[in-house]
């Protein structure tokens, strides 16, 4: 297998408040390798977008606070690294498309000057050579480089995710965090995009976590899958892993509980019941309050994760 | 379906109710709880002077005029020999019975005018608004005089001209904060019910653009505070001998060089009492809409 | 399809403009459909296709520039302010964003008990108490929750709220819309069979808009494909998956990702983006954005048209596409 460029062990981030602590991630490990593509699926409230701040070393402090875990990217962890160091990291090697392309514009500049701001940031290059770099991304994301003196207002959603994209991609990063790129978007554009994503990946070689509650996405554009529910990953394979071999009560319920596209179905099989307060984490499994498969030594002590098969990885008594 | 109990459901119940989160944050703002401190000083002032320093705040003893501040007189007497800390708590009383007054009537007239302004939008709205822009032309003082001036001096004719003069002011507020509410959800989900406009308007639009008008009210209250005392130091205020720190003002001017207390604890009174409902105001405005701080 | 059961809502032509400094804007242009009791009509579409526009014009909550509307055997297109709120007992609505649906100072049973105090339809307090707690229990709602405020609770049980609010006067007809669309995948099953289990019950009818295809051929009996205001592709929900005839809906559903490995085989990524319908010319909306499109489709609206018996579709090129003799 080829190198891992990301590693992250143990990772545990907490948001510290008077009231309470919410566990949002809790000892979460997982490995991207170059090139791959990673999907780190939940729902709302999972700790996905904060794992991904949490590479970033992004999260909000106060009230977060990243407890422990080692964030290993090319052999390095960034953990240790320096706000300085980070700073040349962010953008440059690792750099992160969020969700909602509307507010991740500055609407008073425009889009060429945003995008050439970035690349002036973290490479040598004059004003000029900047700009034209940007039209080229521009290009390349399937947007004329001559509206790149247009301000953000002036392009429809789609638009403005691919220059978000542009933005992302402008410095040739080597990891790409995208966060939910296409949630905000129609389905045709999705579609747009998210093929755009997937051939600038290949191109550039680039390795990418993307985060989504969609597992229909994860099924055309990854490789791997990580199953996340409340701060914890519950299963962690390949694509095959996941889809033909689906393991964990949780993930099995998250395919009961969408409509089939190919054959219709009476009714829907969902999972009873919520997520769990992240800040009064149940003992034993987060998952056994809605579990069908419950018996009392799920609800104490501590999971282990285990692999079922090589590479499949599943956090469930029920296979240990 | 879900009818079993999970965690979630456990946490949710416990968390605070919305006045008892507002109570919360409003006690972190130190000065919104100085302003309160001393608001509460002056109301106790207001609804028992008599209790506090006598009833008599109007017989004059020529013998002991201009006494300085001494052990009897904590304030000292004024020109016509009158406690100063007597007529200084009956004044609270007078103040805050006309700038009460004044801004109730304003802020029900004002807001049932910013409502139906913002709820119905278009022309109501064109004409309302541009009544309110008028009354906002004039400066408040000058309508104050004029009104007095053309009526007479007395307390109802004062909290008529304060009242008029603020109307603009509430309307505005009040009709941009619920111009936001007009276009929410929740106002389309209530008329998909069948609500009618009245019970739109009083159960659902208004709570919502509550917070606002709370600020307001606190911020003109200290405004006509010091437009009831500028009215009555120029002597179109309160008749004589009601007792009111605008006209206590006026009366130690002449004297500011021998007997500069007379014009001082009047006018730290003042300073105070709008001081006090600015920082309420801040407060509330903070802990009523913690997003507005940044 | 059930002909034996009555035709709940019928609409003819209906036409929402709306006036914007560009000129009008054709949110909903021209449309026709009807629902049967208890039936489901899922509308579909990407934002900006005026399906919502056409849910809420249907009950009244947007004036129609033109049309007719029947519902239940009557004619419902104009009416007066008596006459539409004695309607609205039976039309009700389930909005998208349980976030924003409901007013946050009011409690999970003073929002229930809304409906039921407008239209006096309890006698004392302890009927109302009695009819909300009822209405909890039908939508999942557990009692303890009854004072609760909807920033306390989280999207799934707002959105039970909605549909509480929405049978609390034993509506027959409810327009749905994209009543999942804000929720979690576990979350918006369990909303789907809720919404399930009440029409089997209660023998609802639904309108059912929506964006997300695989929800649309889980719940609904007939289909009806929107773009750009105008209805594109009619036909029962079956039928439709079974064949699309409109460059369109074609696009639209291989769009969808499909969470099986290998599901996509063919991508149809369509170009460009949706326009605004302000002043549309006599064209095909959708022509600008068509493989197939050639010079008529410029210059004329395709009409609706049966091109299979009971499959709609509104392409000149639709037989030439999909290889159907005329």
């Amino acid at each position: 297998m080829a190198n891992n460029i990301l590693e992250i062990k143990d990772l545990t981030i907490h948001y510290v408040t008077d009231q309470e602590t919410v566990k949002a991630v809790n000892g979460i490990s997982l490995q991207i390798a170059e090139g791959e593509s990673l999907g780190l699926v939940g729902e709302t409230g999972a700790g996905k977008t904060t794992t991904a701040l949490g590479i970033m070393r992004l999260v909000p402090d106060p009230p977060g606070r990243v407890i422990g875990g080692e964030i290993i990217y090319k052999g390095e962890d960034l953990m240790k690294k320096s706000e300085h160091e980070m700073r040349s990291i962010r953008g440059h090697q690792i750099s992160m498309i969020f969700q909602d392309p509307m507010t991740a514009l500055n609407p008073v500049e425009t889009v060429g000057y945003q995008i050439a701001e970035v690349i002036r940031l973290h490479q040598n290059l004059s004003k000029r050579d900047a700009e034209l770099k940007a039209m080229e991304m521009m290009e390349l994301v399937g947007i004329e480089g001559a509206r790149a003196g247009e301000y953000p207002h002036q392009f429809s959603g789609g638009m403005k995710q691919r220059i978000v994209i542009a933005m992302a991609l402008a410095c040739d990063p080597s990891l790409l965090l995208a966060d939910e790129p296409t949630t905000a978007l129609d389905v045709t554009i999705q579609e747009q995009v998210l093929d755009l994503i997937d051939n600038l990946k290949k191109q550039f070689n680039t390795s990418m976590l993307l985060i989504t509650h969609d597992l229909g996405i994860v099924a055309e554009v990854c490789d791997k899958v990580a199953i996340m529910y409340a701060g914890e990953i519950v299963e962690y394979g390949t694509l095959e892993h996941i889809y033909n071999n689906t393991s964990h009560p949780y993930t099995q319920g998250l395919f009961g509980s969408i409509p089939n596209f190919n054959s219709k179905t009476h009714r829907l099989k969902p999972i009873k019941g919520l997520m769990p307060d992240p800040a009064n984490l149940p003992d034993g499994c987060v998952f056994a309050d809605r579990c069908p498969h419950a018996k009392d030594e799920c609800r104490s002590g501590k999971l282990v994760t285990k692999e079922i098969e090589p590479g499949h990885l599943v956090r469930c008594r029920l296979f240990e | 379906m879900s009818k079993e109990m999970s965690t979630a459901d456990a946490i949710s119940m416990k968390k605070k109710s919305q006045f008892g989160d507002f109570v919360r944050r409003f006690k972190k703002n130190k000065g919104g709880i100085v302003g309160l401190l001393i608001i509460v000083m002056f109301l106790i002032c207001a609804l028992f002077p008599a209790q506090l320093v006598g009833e008599d705040y109007y017989s004059q003893d020529l013998s002991n005029r201009y006494c300085h501040p001494n052990a009897e007189h904590i304030f000292g007497t004024d020109e016509l020999g009158r406690d100063v800390l007597t007529r200084m708590v009956w004044g609270a009383r007078t103040s805050l019975e006309i700038s009460l007054s004044a801004v109730a009537v304003s802020c029900i007239l004002g807001t049932i005018v910013g409502c139906i302004a913002g709820f119905y939008g278009g022309v109501t709205d064109n004409i309302l608004m541009r009544i309110m822009d008028v009354l906002m032309a004039i400066p408040s003082t000058l309508l104050g005089i004029s009104i007095v001036a053309a009526f007479g001096s007395s307390i109802y004719v004062l909290i008529f001209a304060m009242g008029i003069s603020s109307i603009a002011g509430f309307s505005r507020i009040c009709r941009s904060s619920v111009i936001t509410i007009r276009d929410q959800e929740y106002i389309e989900a209530a008329r998909a019910t069948g609500a009618s406009d009245f019970r739109i308007i009083t159960k659902y639009v208004l709570p919502n653009a509550l917070a606002p008008i709370i600020v307001q009210i606190s911020m003109s209250i200290a405004a006509s505070i010091l437009s009831i005392s500028g009215l009555s130091f120029i002597g179109l205020g309160v008749p004589a001998p009601t007792p009111e720190w605008g006209s206590m003002l006026s009366n130690g001017r002449q004297v500011i060089r021998d007997h500069a207390y007379i014009v001082i604890f009047p006018g730290v009174a003042i300073m105070l009492a709008v001081f006090a409902f600015n920082l309420l105001g801040d407060g509330l405005r903070d802990a009523l809409d913690p997003r507005l701080k940044s | 399809m059930a002909e034996d059961k009555k035709t709940m809502l019928q609409v003819e032509e209906l036409t929402k403009f709306f006036k914007t400094p560009r000129g009008d804007l054709h949110a909903v242009d021209h449309v026709n459909f009807s629902i049967k009791e208890g039936q489901t009509l899922g509308v579909v579409g990407e934002s900006g296709c005026g399906k919502s526009t056409l849910g809420r014009t249907v009950i009244h909550l947007h004036e129609k520039t033109s049309g007719k509307i029947w519902f239940d055997g009557k004619d419902i297109s104009d009416v007066t302010k008596p006459q539409l709120k004695e309607l609205r007992r039976d039309m009700q609505m389930i909005f998208q964003d349980p976030f924003s649906s409901l007013n946050p100072r009011m409690s999970v049973s003073q929002l229930i008990a809304e409906p039921l105090l407008i239209y006096k339809e309890t006698k004392n307090s302890n009927e109302l108490a009695q009819r909300v707690g009822q209405l909890m229990d039908t939508v999942g709602l557990a009692a303890r929750l009854s004072n609760a405020y909807p920033h306390e609770l989280d999207g799934g049980r707002r959105q039970r709220i909605g549909v509480a609010r929405a049978l609390a006067l034993n509506p027959k007809f409810i327009v749905c819309d994209e009543p999942v669309s804000a929720l979690d995948v576990s979350i918006q099953a369990q909303i789907i069979n809720l919404m399930q289990d009440l029409q089997e019950e209660r023998n609802l009818t639904y309108m059912f808009i929506t964006h997300d295809m695989s929800v649309v051929r889980h719940i609904s009996n007939d289909i009806m494909v929107m773009y750009l205001g105008c209805a594109v592709e009619f036909a029962d929900s079956e039928e439709m998956f079974r064949q699309r005839l409109h460059p369109y809906t074609k696009a639209l559903l291989s769009a969808v990702p499909i969470p099986e490995i290998g599901a996509k085989k063919e991508r149809k990524v369509i170009k460009g983006e949706l326009t605004s319908p302000i002043n549309p010319g006599d064209e095909c909306r959708f022509a600008k954005r068509c493989p197939f499109a050639s010079e008529e489709c410029f210059h004329k609206t395709p009409a609706l048209e049966e091109v299979v018996p009971g499959h709609f579709v509104a392409c000149h090129k639709v037989r030439e596409i999909n290889d159907i003799q005329a």
